[in-house]
């Protein structure tokens, strides 16, 4: 079977990491891997797998916009402002994994298949993509819920130079995330980089604010959702339970990567890259179907 | 030419960590006017942690950092209102516009001290509003002097008007004072300044050979109230400088009369170096977690002491106050804590 083209903008960290996790899949290939460093190690990496490589960056696919159907923006939120309607104008599925909040919210656990007739989807952040599901398995049980809030934190060395300049929307975009996903009145995230060697795993720990909350319940709910993301993004696991301590619900996972670019601390790399590439497949599907037909 | 040395009050900041963020606004009130003419830089106002810092994670606070800025506004027409931001808890839209918007005319924009870039943002975005902007590393204790200056550097890269060194852990000996300041004060052109925590008891003393080092900004509170053990205690320092013959251009009476009048009124208890707060200084943790731990301590039933420890074995960075739970856990259920002292034993 004929695979699906994809197109990765970006040859960071992120960008990288999706390019080895493409390379696996079944039914995706990556036809065009552009960035604006020459030197950069994301191109090394690409040329050495027989990737095609620009430094071009967007200009790269606007060239030869045949090169794919689908495009990653792996950038920064500056920058996919710029990128958003060269693509849409060429008409390519674009998945966002900056916080530019521009295209539709995505967690593929929560709203997969609302996501895939929208032509712009917005991965949100890593500390979205890991918390927001936990924050909903909780809202599910205590919509009355008035307060989330959550504290993602990961090592400096999986924070590259794109993840730093953002941090201002990295932070806004997982707060309003929160508040859109659930409609909750008042939300917080926190971002926390730290630089301990041997690095930490990415932590993320979900907070809410609930009176009399039902743990039973809430813990079988969580647990669920648990497995639903592990699915996609196999390294995710919970760290501590549902907890009720200091009158708030307490839920701490953590992400351990693939190793795919990054060593295995980077587990925010691999929340949201394979959340990404999850998304493209089941869109991938579609269009094949369609194809077909 | 020599530099004139800046003192920037941190009272209702730090402050508001020693009263698990509760301060409000009748305290600000009476703080503000009254030590408006003692010749301080400026009066930083919020919660602990910075601006939009108020949350399970940190502590909520009592009264939003709008409103206390705006109490601090009225009450200061010398001295300059300064605000703290931390990246990562606080955004440019939800918290610096509308600081700005209230009057703040002084940012200290602060992050860990090995994460500088994190900062550019921000520092730049205040300075195009046109209003000054200091960075912060804190918990300079945890890196090298090299990486402080390169770190400071950047800073100053991004438009910051000084680079403050916070001891945040209250860990310093006075030699690492010494070796760092002088390190940056020879190598920057803009302030150097020093924030100490009193842990082991060092805050003045540590402040002053700041001062002897190159720095001129010494940041502190009025009657040491501050987070832990609290901080270099503004009036003590101000009479030891007169002591040893250095103009401060500080009035010491007017800084006595706020301490005994004013802060003795916000404060819940003395501020003293408690058996946690020598561990936090002695363990080189944040000295903001004092009350989590404690909370934590009693909830999980483990040693205060050991929840300490082992946040300083895993090297945890201001604002990982979520790691005091699962250390508390941890240490937990390593010891075989009785199930019944914790609910957490019913569900595993």
């Amino acid at each position: 079977m004929k695979k699906i083209k994809v197109g990765i903008i970006g040859t960071g960290n992120i960008g990288t990491d999706l390019l080895i996790k493409i390379q696996r899949s079944n039914i995706l290939e990556c036809g065009m891997f552009a960035g604006v460093s020459v030197g950069s190690e994301g191109i090394k990496r690409a040329n050495l797998m027989g990737v095609r490589t620009s430094t071009d960056s967007v200009r790269a696919i606007q060239n030869d916009p045949s090169c794919c159907d689908i495009v990653f923006d792996a950038t920064s939120a500056k920058i996919h402002l710029i990128n958003a309607p060269i693509l849409k104008e060429l008409k390519k599925f674009t998945i966002d994994l900056t916080p530019s909040q521009i295209g539709k919210m995505c967690v593929p656990a929560i709203n997969l298949a609302d996501c895939l007739g929208h032509d712009n989807v917005n991965l949100i952040t890593c500390g979205g993509q890991a918390s927001i599901p936990i924050i909903s398995s909780i809202f599910k049980v205590h919509p009355e819920t008035e307060y989330f809030e959550i504290v993602a934190s990961m090592s400096s060395r999986s924070a590259g130079p794109g993840t730093r300049a953002n941090i201002d929307e990295f932070t806004q975009t997982t707060r309003d995330a929160i508040a859109i996903f659930t409609g909750v009145k008042k939300a917080k995230a926190i971002i926390v980089l730290n630089p301990a060697e041997p690095p930490v795993l990415m932590h993320n720990t979900i907070y809410a604010r609930i009176a009399k909350p039902n743990i039973e319940a809430i813990r079988s709910e969580v647990m669920s959702m648990v497995k639903r993301i592990q699915e996609y993004v196999p390294g995710y696991r919970l760290k501590i339970e549902p907890v009720f301590e200091n009158e708030r619900v307490t839920v701490m996972v953590e992400v351990v990567g693939r190793g795919d670019y990054l060593p295995k601390y980077s587990g925010n790399l691999d929340i949201i890259t394979c959340a990404a590439v999850n998304l493209a497949e089941e869109y991938a599907k579609r269009k094949m179907l369609c194809n077909e037909v | 030419m020599e530099k004139q040395l800046l003192f920037f009050d941190s009272t209702l900041r730090d402050g508001s960590h020693a009263v698990a963020h509760q301060l409000d606004t009748d305290a600000i009130k009476s703080y503000c006017p009254a030590i408006d003419d003692a010749g301080l830089y400026t009066v930083i106002v919020g919660h602990g942690n910075g601006l939009g810092a108020s949350s399970l994670q940190v502590g909520m606070s009592a009264t939003p950092d709008v409103e206390m800025l705006r109490t601090a506004r009225s009450g200061l027409k010398r001295t300059k209102l300064g605000a703290f931001l931390i990246p990562g808890f606080g955004t440019i839209k939800d918290n610096i516009d509308p600081a700005v918007e209230e009057g703040v005319e002084l940012f200290c924009i602060a992050t860990h001290c090995t994460e500088a870039d994190v900062t550019r943002q921000h520092i730049e975005y205040v300075r195009k509003r046109g209003k000054e902007a200091y960075g912060v590393l804190m918990m300079y204790h945890m890196t090298t002097k090299e990486r402080l200056l390169e770190e400071a550097r950047k800073m100053e890269s991004y438009g910051a008007q000084g680079v403050i060194l916070m001891d945040s852990a209250g860990s310093s000996v006075p030699s690492m004072v010494s070796e760092k300041i002088k390190c940056l004060a020879d190598h920057l052109n803009i302030h150097v300044g020093f924030h100490a925590h009193n842990n082991l008891g060092l805050a003045v003393s540590n402040s002053l050979i700041a001062i002897e080092s190159g720095a001129t900004i010494i940041d502190g509170t009025i009657r040491g109230f501050g987070a832990g053990a609290g901080n270099c205690q503004l009036e003590v320092l101000a009479g030891l400088l007169s002591k040893i013959g250095k103009n401060s251009g500080l009035n010491l009476y007017k800084m006595m009369d706020v301490s005994d009048n004013v802060v003795t009124k916000m404060m819940t208890g003395p501020q003293e170096i408690s058996s946690v707060s020598l561990i936090s200084g002695i363990a080189g943790v944040f000295s903001g977690f004092a009350k989590h731990v404690k909370k934590a301590a009693e909830r999980f039933n483990v040693d205060p002491r050991d929840i300490f420890m082992e946040l300083g074995r895993r090297k945890m960075v201001a604002g990982q106050e979520d790691f005091i739970v699962d250390v508390a856990v941890y240490l937990a259920e390593k010891k075989g804590a009785k199930e019944e002292s914790y609910d957490l034993g019913a569900l595993l």
